[in-house]
């Protein structure tokens, strides 16, 4: 008799250990984007938006719209670790590996957002912070449910129109993009994902 | 893995008369656990409040009768509760996990770590 097909008590026990980790990691990402929280960020954007229409120069209207990207980033922090029921749980769990999958696309928007900010180009921003908030979104939600990534690829996609259009809509735009997008993923992921 | 969990030469299923709900000692393992899909809804759970039947059938990748005899068998050991209600006109069901359930995943992965343990130590 061969010793092809024994597996050791310690293995058997470390491949249950795993299923058991990965199992948990995956139900976690499953559902820790929060469908109620990104209804909020856009209930926030649509404000911004509306408030970002009376600013009577493109500095005010950056600082509006940069001071509404740390209100919503607080939001769905808040919102993230409040459906991971604990913060031991988020930091240590897939919350952690959505933040890390979020953060090259976010830093390279952040750069690019002070490059544009030196040189006075206020035009491209928001298609630019689209665009990349849906390349960071796809890249976050890739062990997430389907609706996750989808919700990334609308952004790509309106951001990219964006981007061929121009600054004259830029209100409307970003009202649309961050605040109509996230409302309507936000409530579909919501119902659909316990919360 | 779930071929891992089906050959332990310890688990050996008895008649379903004599199957127990739970460990009889703290030596012995938990036979209602120690399945690949009622491993995979009890450690689903352990990390969310409740997940519905689609959910739980989606992450774990498995079929409808199979997932549904998984979770009654579960629900039979009282260590989840099965919440059925309508959305509208469709049914839904939803899981969680109940205290006893949650010891007993804590006493499964005790009892892994412990067999890991003994056999570094052995």
């Amino acid at each position: 008799m061969g010793q092809q097909g024994i597996v050791s008590i310690n293995d058997r026990a470390q491949d249950n250990l795993r299923y058991i980790r990965e199992t948990m990691e995956r139900a976690g990402s499953f559902t820790a984007v929060p469908g109620w929280g990104g209804v909020c960020m856009g209930i926030s954007a649509l404000a911004a938006s509306w408030i970002a229409s009376r600013m009577p120069t493109p500095e005010l209207w950056f600082a509006l719209w940069i001071g509404e990207a740390f209100i919503a980033f607080a939001i769905g922090f808040c919102a993230m670790i409040r459906k991971a029921k604990t913060a031991r749980v988020f930091l240590k769990g897939p919350g952690r590996a959505f933040a890390l999958s979020l953060f090259p696309a976010m830093f390279a928007g952040a750069v690019l957002t002070l490059v544009l900010f030196g040189q006075g180009i206020f035009s491209l921003l928001p298609g630019l912070w689209m665009l990349l908030y849906g390349v960071a979104v796809v890249s976050g939600g890739t062990n997430s449910v389907r609706i996750v990534p989808v919700m990334g690829i609308s952004f790509i996609a309106f951001g990219t129109l964006v981007l061929t259009l121009g600054q004259q809509w830029a209100n409307v735009e970003m009202a649309i993009g961050f605040g109509m997008l996230h409302v309507i993923f936000g409530v579909m992921i919501a119902r659909r994902y316990g919360g | 893995m779930a071929k891992a969990l089906r050959n332990d030469v310890h688990l050996a299923k008895p008649p379903s008369s004599q199957r127990p709900h739970g460990p009889k000692s703290p030596t012995q393992l938990d036979r209602v656990i120690h399945e690949p899909v009622r491993l995979g809804i009890l450690s689903a759970l352990a990390v969310n409040e409740s997940m519905t039947f689609n959910e739980l059938k989606e992450l774990l990748k498995t079929t409808d009768g199979n997932l549904s005899v998984h979770a009654r068998k579960l629900e039979e050991s009282d260590y989840v509760h099965c919440d059925k209600q309508f959305e509208g006109r469709m049914p839904k069901t939803s899981y969680s996990l109940t205290a006893q359930g949650k010891r007993a995943l804590e006493g499964y992965l005790n009892h892994m770590e412990a067999l890991i343990k003994t056999a570094r130590d052995g």
